[in-house]
């Protein structure tokens, strides 16, 4: 601690070029942090996908229905506890720019099948004993600032007509990645007030088991039940349908790290560059601190510091930055639904900022070290 | 009690004992010091006078420790110092020897008490006691009504001030100084000569003094010339 004057008034000694570096710092993290936040938006089903639920769809694809008499025929599976099943509804609230998915579910089982959506018992008594009740997530109640009581007009696509519906409830995620924006009505008003067509079919089916160990002898006893049916199924761990979703959208990932990887190599050169100048202004600074006693070690180790402490403020201000702006919610307006800065992210932009920090600083301060005391005071 | 001629003075501070230092330009060899013999008693102020190029530098950085010589021995203190390491030297450097140098070379993003506490905090010493040795240094350099200020709010002959606060702060058993008063107009050199003075006879330092200015020098209780790498015998002898 006795050193933080002398760390601190280095730092002060070149204001705008300190400022411009812990900027070019804070940048970089709060693209990072972005970038982070859109890649845990695209992946984040994966990630909290339940281990022991499994999701049946038609096998030729996701939009062919089920039939509704699968339901209790899965349930006679060995190793299913509870089966529940969801309906795409694909309406419009207002404009199409207002998009958020709509599920028409079974309200008898979903809640024990998806026990992280928490509604209050008042409030789901009240949305059964509603036909054209619903409940929204507390993401999407806050984006169209709907409360309990209000009546939701949606134009159906797939559906045509208005559909009337009225907020009963209102659920929230007992976790911050879990989606709070859906939709939910029950099923039996699609059956009602929906088209021929669309009774007796469901859009899938979710499969809660007894073992997640045993999650693909369950899928292989699934799918051979209804082989060479109609409807034949093809049964997945919820984690890799969530993942085929996100496969869908293309290398993500892969786009992410190569975007971080120029910024922060950039920035490693911006950095490197400027605590060289630094180093090399004060060399015969550095040459009276050796004279008077202070080892090599020291100089090194005030040049890192001074390296990290510039990445860690400029870091921490990135990704600072990048938490508030998360923090605002999706602004695609539906498209990322879990938008929020993930804590490991958080972690691995102070480790890379402080790794940057480091090995920018390294060069230099090795090279301060290593001057003797002679050479350093020569150069006034 | 100064020698040059290789012989002991019993009591010697500094001794310095066929000093060879040579520097290598490619293939080129250029033989600073030859031989050199100095033995310097506690209390001693020397002056080393000579042409430019002549190795006056060169030898108090080896005297000090900063450099090491090509062939030869330097004890001081009783300590072999050209058989310690180049991390056993810093640590010796720091608990023996003040430096002043030409250039001030004070940090100038600290305060005058910030440079002169640097030396200190290489000591276990407590805050409250390295406040109370640095205020002491300022004030036998007569600058403790300048310790907030920074070296750009000092005149050169303040900053040198400064520096031997902090060459002596530490209490060092000799300073080491190179041109003090080399970029100093005459009243500031004289100051600072007072200074020097000052410390040699009330505070008994060992100075060893680089200098080009024979009315400096003269300041000094012995004038060595350095020529072709050896000292000549000490042209003037007095008390400090």
């Amino acid at each position: 601690m006795k050193f933080l004057p002398l760390l601190l008034a280095n730092l002060g000694r070149r204001k705008l070029r300190t400022a411009l570096t812990v900027g070019s710092f804070a940048v970089a993290l709060f693209l990072f942090g972005l970038l982070a936040t859109i890649d845990n938006a695209f992946s984040g089903g994966v990630e909290v996908a339940g281990v022991d639920r499994l999701v049946v769809i038609n096998k030729v694809a996701l939009i062919q229905p089920l039939p509704f008499s699968y339901r209790d025929r899965l349930r006679r599976i060995p190793g299913v506890r509870e089966v529940t099943f969801a309906s795409w509804f694909g309406g419009v609230y207002r404009d199409e720019k207002n998009f958020f998915p709509q599920f028409a579910i079974d309200s008898a089982t979903y809640r024990s099948v998806f026990p992280e959506f928490v509604v209050p018992d008042p409030d789901w008594r009240a949305f059964l004993s509603d036909r054209q009740g619903c409940v929204v997530g507390e993401s999407l109640a806050r984006r169209f600032g709907w409360k309990v009581g209000d009546r939701i007009p949606i134009r159906g696509t797939i559906f045509s007509g208005t559909w009337e519906f009225n907020v009963r409830a209102v659920y929230r995620g007992r976790r911050p990645q879990d989606d709070t924006t859906q939709l939910w009505f029950q099923r039996a008003y699609l059956e009602e007030k929906g088209p021929e067509w669309g009774r007796g079919i469901v859009g899938w089916y979710t499969v809660k088991i007894d073992d997640p160990d045993h999650a693909l002898a369950v899928s292989r006893a699934i799918d051979e039940g209804f082989s060479n049916s109609a409807w034949e199924t093809r049964t997945q761990t919820e984690k890799a349908f969530a993942a085929s979703f996100v496969k869908q959208m293309g290398n993500i990932q892969l786009l992410i790290l190569a975007i971080g990887s120029v910024v922060f190599f950039t920035l490693l050169l911006v950095t490197g560059n400027t605590m060289a100048m630094a180093v090399r202004e004060r060399t015969p600074e550095n040459g009276v601190l050796k004279a008077v006693g202070y080892p090599d070690s020291f100089i090194l180790l005030l040049v890192l510091a001074e390296s990290l402490l510039t990445a860690a403020v400029g870091g921490g201000l990135g990704l600072l930055g990048a938490e508030l702006f998360a923090r605002r919610g999706d602004p695609t307006g539906g498209l990322l639904a879990m938008f929020f800065l993930p804590a490991r992210a958080v972690a691995a932009g102070v480790l890379a900022a402080l790794a940057t920090g480091l090995l920018a600083g390294l060069l230099p301060a090795a090279s301060a070290m290593r001057l003797s005391v002679v050479d350093a005071l020569r150069r006034v | 009690m100064v020698r040059v001629d290789g012989g002991t003075n019993g009591d010697s501070l500094i001794c310095a004992r066929a000093l060879d230092k040579v520097y290598r330009r490619g293939a080129e060899e250029i033989h600073v010091l030859r031989g050199l013999n100095l033995d310097v008693s506690r209390g001693d102020f020397v002056a080393f006078m000579g042409p430019s190029g002549s190795g006056k530098t060169t030898l108090l950085n080896l005297l000090g420790g900063l450099d090491v010589p090509t062939a030869g021995t330097v004890t001081v203190g009783g300590d072999e110092i050209t058989s310690l390491s180049r991390r056993q030297l810093t640590r010796w450097r720091a608990r023996h020897v003040g430096f002043v140098f030409q250039t001030c070379n004070l940090i100038p993003v600290l305060t005058a008490f910030r440079n002169v506490e640097l030396p200190l905090l290489l000591t276990p010493l407590r805050r409250a006691e390295r406040r109370a040795h640095v205020e002491t240094a300022l004030r036998i350099v007569g600058l403790e009504d300048r310790m907030d200020h920074f070296p750009r709010q000092l005149s050169g002959g303040q900053e040198q001030r400064v520096a031997i606060a902090r060459a002596i702060v530490a209490d060092p058993d000799f300073l080491l100084c190179d041109e003090p008063t080399g970029d100093l107009d005459r009243r500031r050199a004289d100051e600072i000569i007072d200074l020097v003075s000052l410390l040699v006879r009330d505070y008994g330092k060992t100075v060893l003094m680089v200098t080009h200015d024979p009315r400096v020098a003269e300041r000094a209780g012995v004038v060595l010339h350095l020529e072709k790498g050896a000292l000549q015998e000490a042209a003037h002898v007095d008390a400090a």
